[in-house]
């Protein structure tokens, strides 16, 4: 039976050698292709912004000054609005994602598991656009009348809410956005926080609830030590998707440029900007302009990803 | 709206159900304002002569890049081109729709065609420095009316758009104030307001915000059933926003080749003419690369000139003025190096 074994082996080896090395190649060039399209993108969009970022240097990212009529460019508004946009989304969708994770791994009858979970990975399918019409169709006026305006009524006069709580009230602005962008990204981060609670060893939750723990226990003590690491990943992964979503976001973010100072105040978000502007670019300075906010969202979506890439490399042990 | 997008959406489907035997077809890119009648009429071409035309609406920026790059037959631009670079292409300009810019308002108890603006009024409010509707600049154009006492939120559209250029052109025709703070362009820095996206965009905030005003395209005003507002003529009358006014503006202009077929439309003097009016156009060289196929383009205009006019103003474009055409063909005639050659 061992001979038999060893001599099939020996048969296959000849084939297997003829094709490795050429499987080999494939693969590699493969992987090179990607690269080499990435770095692409880099250089291109590098030296397409390069008249913009030598002429305007460093105030290219403090001035808040956007004006295609003079040709001054300044990406102060758009860089901040995304990093607000992005934060706030994450602040709304990291409670919710992190609800239904626990529920489908920790409560939910199994009949219902599967439907839930398709559920939520439906709205990952949803076209950003479809979510962007919607959003300014639908949701903005009701947004308006049940949050906007009651959160400005309610804030005391002088106080920092007031400030907060400044704009138009009419369902677009900043936090409008935010709240979108938030349910683009919930079913990522939901999806891949169950995957993560499904990681933690029966046995470990097992012997937690043998020992008398309550579920929320559980969660706090057992499953969330465990995968600590790996859900911050989690995270910074719908982060990444937060940062560089368009179309959605330009349908209701209200689109004025330079620096928002309420949270119902129209803003813009680097894909937005370039969505809206760059069909109509007619000067090289505005095209260079808008490909140099092209980069540094590159460069924002990079660091935020391998930051991502880190953390889910790293294994946890509970 | 909807007539706009079924005419897309059904022009859509008779380009993609072309035909291999059917040999001729034309190419063509640029301004998204004109693309639904641009397809209405290409779908009804090619039921006639079998020559289809693919025009892909990427604005009218690249429409530019597009023929500088020769990759199709003939752009399209909402914002004519200057003289001297039409000269140094070797293209030639055209116009084939006039569209008209309306403002409009959304206060409560205002009708559409009840409020009544100047230009300069206009440009305070886009400004920021008029900033509630009881403003006595506006209650003096407005006598024996009671407007809500709101603050005003002013609408603007946030992609460049041959819109805005039309529109910021006419407030610093009529303002100084606006020509040296903001100045005219498809995009500008707008110094008050928010953005929506597309005519569309600007038309839901408008609705959805009580106290707002926005700009929009005739038609879009019309369609949404938006209160627009009256706006004072050249020579000091109130014109209503219609087909009628916009053709005023363009009877009244003085469109000539060496311009490049681009008068400006704004502020024209004459009575009853709409004040922010223009046209868009069509570029094609005078010496082609292709001789044959420009003249499947030139072909395929002259007949949009001749039987066009109905499906324009269904869409609620305005038909160029008889003259204007007559001339246009003269220099298709005369200046372009193809085989066609209008009488």
């Amino acid at each position: 039976m061992a001979d038999m074994t060893a001599g099939s082996l020996k048969r296959a080896a000849p084939v297997g050698a003829r094709f490795d090395p050429i499987f080999r190649i494939l693969c590699l060039s493969a992987a090179t292709m990607l690269l080499a399209a990435i770095s692409g993108v880099l250089v291109s969009l590098l030296i397409g912004g390069w008249p913009a970022f030598s002429k305007f240097g460093l105030k290219f990212f403090t001035s808040t000054v956007w004006n295609p009529v003079t040709e001054d460019y300044g990406g102060a508004g758009p860089i901040v609005g995304t990093l607000i946009t992005a934060t706030l989304a994450l602040l709304i969708a990291l409670p919710l994602a992190f609800g239904v994770a626990v529920y489908l791994t920790e409560f939910c009858p199994r009949a219902l598991r599967r439907p839930i979970g398709t559920a939520v990975e439906l709205l990952a399918g949803v076209p950003s656009i479809v979510y962007g019409m919607w959003g300014l169709f639908v949701l903005a006026p009701l947004f308006a009348k049940y949050v906007e305006l009651p959160l400005m009524a309610a804030a005391p006069p002088g106080s920092v809410w007031e400030t907060l709580f400044s704009g138009v009230p009419n369902g677009s602005g900043l936090l409008m956005a935010s709240v979108i962008l938030a349910i683009m990204i919930l079913p990522y981060i939901a999806a891949t926080m169950r995957e993560l609670f499904l990681t933690v060893p029966v046995k470990l939750r097992e012997s937690a609830y043998g020992v008398g723990c309550t579920s929320l226990e559980v969660v706090w003590s057992v499953t969330l030590p465990h995968v600590r690491k790996s859900a911050i990943g989690a995270v910074m992964l719908g982060l990444g998707r937060a940062l560089g979503e368009t179309m959605a976001v330009t349908f209701v973010i209200g689109n004025s440029h330079g620096f928002p100072t309420g949270l119902f105040d129209g803003g813009s978000t680097i894909a937005s900007t370039i969505a809206n502007e760059f069909a109509e670019a007619t000067s090289d300075m505005h095209t260079s302009a808008l490909l140099a906010l092209g980069f540094v969202l590159f460069l924002i979506t990079f660091a935020v990803l391998a930051i991502a890439r880190t953390l889910l490399g790293q294994r946890d042990h509970a | 709206m909807m007539t706009r997008m079924l005419a897309v959406a059904v022009g859509a489907a008779l380009l993609t159900g072309a035909t291999v035997a059917e040999a001729a077809t034309i190419s063509g890119a640029g301004a998204t304002a004109p693309a639904p009648i641009y397809q209405k009429w290409a779908e009804a071409y090619r039921a006639k002569s079998g020559t289809s035309l693919n025009y892909q609406g990427i604005g009218s920026g690249g429409g530019i890049k597009q023929i500088e790059a020769k990759t199709v037959d003939f752009g399209a631009s909402d914002k004519p081109l200057a003289v001297a670079d039409l000269a140094s292409h070797g293209l030639l300009q055209f116009p084939t729709v006039i569209v008209g810019i309306t403002p409009v308002v959304n206060l409560p108890g205002v009708t559409p065609g009840e409020m009544h603006l100047t230009g300069p009024v206009l440009a305070q409010i886009y400004l920021g420095n008029i900033k509630r509707w009881t403003d006595p600049q506006i209650m003096r154009l407005n006598p024996g009316k009671h407007f809500p006492n709101l603050p005003i939120t002013v609408v603007h559209r946030s992609d460049g758009s041959g819109t805005t250029f039309l529109y910021t052109s006419y407030l610093k025709a009529v303002s100084p104030d606006w020509g040296s703070k903001v100045g005219a362009s498809d995009s500008v820095q707008w110094p008050a307001g928010q953005g929506g996206k597309g005519n569309d965009g600007v038309a839901a905030f408008v609705k959805q915000t009580p106290g707002s005003i926005g700009y929009v395209e005739y038609a879009y005003a019309k369609n949404n059933n938006l209160a627009y507002a009256d706006m004072a003529d050249h020579d000091g009358g109130v014109v209503a926003p219609n087909e009628q006014s916009f053709t005023a503006a363009a009877a009244h202009a003085n469109w000539d080749a060496a311009s490049g077929f681009a008068p400006s439309l704004l502020n024209q003097a004459g009575a009853g003419a709409w004040p922010i009016s223009g046209a868009t156009f069509i570029l094609v060289y005078k010496n082609p690369p292709k001789p044959a196929a420009t003249a499947e383009v030139l072909k395929f205009f002259d007949w949009c000139y001749m039987n066009g006019d109905g499906m324009a103003a269904q869409l609620a474009y305005v038909p160029l003025p008889g003259p204007v055409k007559a001339m246009v063909r003269h220099a298709w005639a005369t200046s372009v190096n193809s085989p066609y050659k209008p009488h």
